[in-house]
């Protein structure tokens, strides 16, 4: 009797210690997952603050006023504080990681003081042009060193928690690759400069412009199923989902779906005049049979039958099958940057897989544009001197504030890098400078 | 007898003759194809461009097979020295003059480009003075060397389409067997984002949204991006992606999921400036949504088992 009652007794001790020490697990479990979360948010904003920084240093070397210089200054200075806080949160205390530190403080440093002296009357020297470019080059050698670092976390999953598992116990055994990388960057000095971070360019804007240019009547659900399907290129009978739009949103439009084996299609109209807003058809694309060039063409028929006149290609790229293109409106040989059309199409057969025209509607309208005060040689002489300009043109750009201002658009290249940068063509004040990226290194295969 | 013999002779010759003209022809004198080639554009025809626009001294970047900005500039001033139109693009007219003015040896630039070399290509300057050893040769490194003297030697005939470049293939990895021409060594990525915040992105759309159709995915993607410019969230793809209980497939470690290729290009979809939700800042699932104060939120729409909402 007593025996069953402590094995009883036992078996109800070791059930509870049971459950208790799972559920510690399950808690240590979750706390270990927050810490990650928090170690690799503080890595990859580090990596892209760097990014960032890079690419705002070289944009301050095609600058050329005061009123674009001094904030750029301060912009630099604010990304150089951001990501010395990164460093100090990662689990590097063991590390020598102080020459990155060192390069972060120093920039920090530069770009403070020149942002508070008063650069109309003392301009930016020769000396400190020399600084900004070889402060330029390292930040180069960091980014890439530390995105190859990034990429080798993303690509094996590795864990901060045993970073810092290995510092703790100073495990040299283990390969740690973070750690391993973190030691080449540190140790990087020179190395080739790789131009690539771009600020956001498309013309695309946040601000809203309210979509003055839907117009037309409202349609009913039945007009839009039959939009829909001219738009997908479907046959009559094809079951087309549709959906109406909730009180949250900024317009109010329907939502058409379809599926079948090979594909399926997602589109928005607006329920005011009936306007194809996106556009998205997913399906498996197979090699490239036509040029990049030649999708080019069929986007610009598909968005003149679509009654998308004056359009001209201001960006093109090819990802693996697909080439995406970006459209701008022209009014008067001038290029109208908020009005955009995005469109994608497959390289295998020239089909149209995608259509956005959100830009275009909340931006467009009919726009009087007044004769600019500054001619072209004018705003020329604004510009950088040490950017050799290779096209220009005339266009409209939203400014900072979200207004539209009429601009002498310059590109041009210094060193192996193509700015953009935009004179304002009544007061000659530089509205943006950007620098302009193409294609980012591959890193090595698993060869 | 004798005339056994004779047959086998003449048998033997025409497999040495047939032999001597296949090992010939391996080695197509190679050209540009015929599609008009154009910013944005990726492949072996913009190695080839670019290659042959240093070689004349056009084009200072790197070779690398993507048709960007630098490429551009190179291409046009090609044009206005060699009195074309200028337009940027490379169509017949244009790759006709590039190909009579310069040369293209696609052996050399594919062994180059698969041992990561860091090099160029100008013409008039021997080839081997143009090579920096690249980082990814590793332990490859004495058979790499031996290939360069190799080259060294056959430099001087200055023929690079008659060099027999086989041999040399033969130790080079990746270069083997080898008519397929050489891959870009670059990728277009959009805008303001590199590689690694797609691969990011592609992780956080893989955990929270792997079952949905595509625009499901592409408008988890969205929401990220229009979080990253909404005043009220962090700046920053990755700030965003980790804040604190913002997502549960962070919370919860499913984001460590290794994403598959639909992520990837929903990802790119929502980068390019597809946006299905109407700028939501919000999505939940009203079937596990625990939290009230989701449901007060203005919603927009609703995508597979998402609701989207500001």
């Amino acid at each position: 009797m007593v025996r069953w009652l402590l094995i009883a007794v036992l078996a109800v001790g070791v059930t509870a210690t049971g459950i208790w020490g799972y559920q510690e697990h399950q808690e240590k479990n979750a706390i270990l997952v927050q810490a990650e979360n928090n170690y690799q948010r503080s890595f990859h904003d580090l990596s892209y603050h760097m990014d960032l920084l890079h690419d705002k240093i070289g944009t301050t070397l095609a600058m050329n006023t005061k009123e674009q210089l001094s904030p750029q200054l301060i912009e630099i200075w604010r990304l150089t504080s951001e990501a010395h806080s990164d460093v100090g949160q990662l689990p590097l205390a063991l590390l020598p990681f102080n020459k990155t530190e060192e390069f972060l403080s120093e920039i920090g440093k530069f770009s403070y003081r020149t942002a508070v002296r008063d650069l109309e009357n003392d301009p930016l020297s020769d000396e400190d042009i020399d600084t900004l470019k070889s402060l330029y080059e390292q930040s180069a050698d960091i980014e890439k060193e530390l995105r190859k670092v990034q990429h080798i976390v993303l690509e094996e999953n590795l864990r901060w928690m045993d970073v810092q598992l290995a510092l703790a116990t100073n495990d040299q055994q283990a390969d740690n690759t973070i750690i391993d990388g973190f030691e080449t960057v540190e140790k990087t000095v020179s190395g080739y400069s790789e131009g690539n971070f771009g600020p956001s360019l498309t013309g695309t804007s946040k601000e809203n412009h309210d979509y003055k240019y839907l117009n037309g009547e409202k349609v009913t659900k039945d007009e839009a199923i039959k939009e829909a399907k001219e738009m997908f290129g479907v046959k009559d009978e094809t079951e087309i989902t549709i959906a109406e739009s909730g009180d949250g949103a900024i317009v109010p439009v329907y939502s058409a779906s379809y599926r079948n084996d090979e594909k399926n299609g997602y589109m928005d109209i607006s329920q005011q005049g009936g306007h194809p807003l996106s556009l998205m058809v997913n399906r498996d694309v197979a090699e490239p049979k036509i040029s990049l060039n030649e999708a080019m063409e069929q986007a610009l028929d598909y968005l003149e039958e679509k009654g998308f006149d004056n359009m001209e290609i201001f960006q093109s790229s090819q990802y693996d099958n697909v080439g995406v293109f970006n459209f701008l409106y022209r009014q008067d040989n001038i290029r109208i940057y908020p009005d955009s059309i995005q469109v994608k199409v497959a390289l295998d057969n020239g089909d149209i897989l995608g259509f956005s025209s959100k830009d275009f509607f909340r931006n467009h309208q009919e726009r009087t544009i007044n004769e600019p005060e500054l001619t072209n040689e004018d705003a020329k002489g604004k510009v950088n001197p040490n950017v050799e300009i290779q096209d220009e043109h005339v266009a409209v750009i939203e400014n900072d504030l979200g207004e539209e201002v009429l601009t002498y658009a310059f590109f041009g290249t210094l060193g192996n890098d193509t700015y953009r940068i935009f004179i304002d063509a009544n007061t000659g004040v530089e509205v943006k400078v950007e620098k302009l990226q193409g294609a980012e290194n591959k890193f090595e295969e698993s060869a | 007898m004798n005339i056994k013999r004779k047959m086998i002779l003449t048998i033997l010759a025409i497999v040495t003759v047939t032999s001597i003209t296949a090992t010939q022809n391996i080695k197509p004198v190679e050209a540009f194809s015929q599609q008009v080639i154009q910013q944005g554009a990726v492949g072996e025809d913009v190695i080839e461009l670019q290659a042959r626009l240093q070689y004349l001294g056009f084009y200072n970047g790197k070779i690398d097979g993507v048709f960007g900005w630098g490429t551009y500039w190179a291409l046009r001033n090609f044009q206005y020295e060699f009195g074309l139109d200028i337009d940027g693009l490379a169509g017949s007219t244009t790759k006709q003059k590039l190909q009579k003015a310069s040369q293209y040896d696609q052996q050399f630039i594919k062994q180059q480009l698969n041992a990561g070399n860091d090099f160029t290509y100008y013409g008039g300057t021997p080839k081997e003075n143009q090579v920096k050893q690249g980082k990814n040769q590793g332990n490859q490194q004495n058979q790499k060397q031996q290939n360069q003297k190799q080259q060294q030697q056959q430099q001087p005939k200055q023929q690079p389409k008659q060099q027999p470049t086989q041999d040399e293939g033969a130790n080079n990895e990746a270069a083997e067997t080898d008519n397929s021409p050489p891959q870009p060594t670059a990728v277009n990525v959009p805008n303001g984002f590199s590689q690694n915040d797609i691969q990011l992105m592609a992780n956080a759309v893989y955990g929270e949204a792997r079952g949905e159709p595509h625009e499901g995915k592409v408008a988890v993607a969205a929401v990220i991006l229009n979080r990253v410019e909404s005043p009220t969230f962090p700046n920053t793809v990755s700030g965003v992606i980790f804040e604190p209980r913002a997502f549960t497939a962070v919370a919860d470690g499913q984001i460590w999921l290794t994403p598959d290729d639909a992520a990837r290009r929903a990802v790119l979809d929502a980068l390019n400036g597809w946006d299905p939700t109407g700028e939501a800042i919000y999505y939940f699932n009203p079937d596990t949504a625990t939290s009230g104060w989701i449901w007060g939120r203005p919603q927009i729409k609703r995508i597979g088992k998402h609701v989207f909402c500001m």
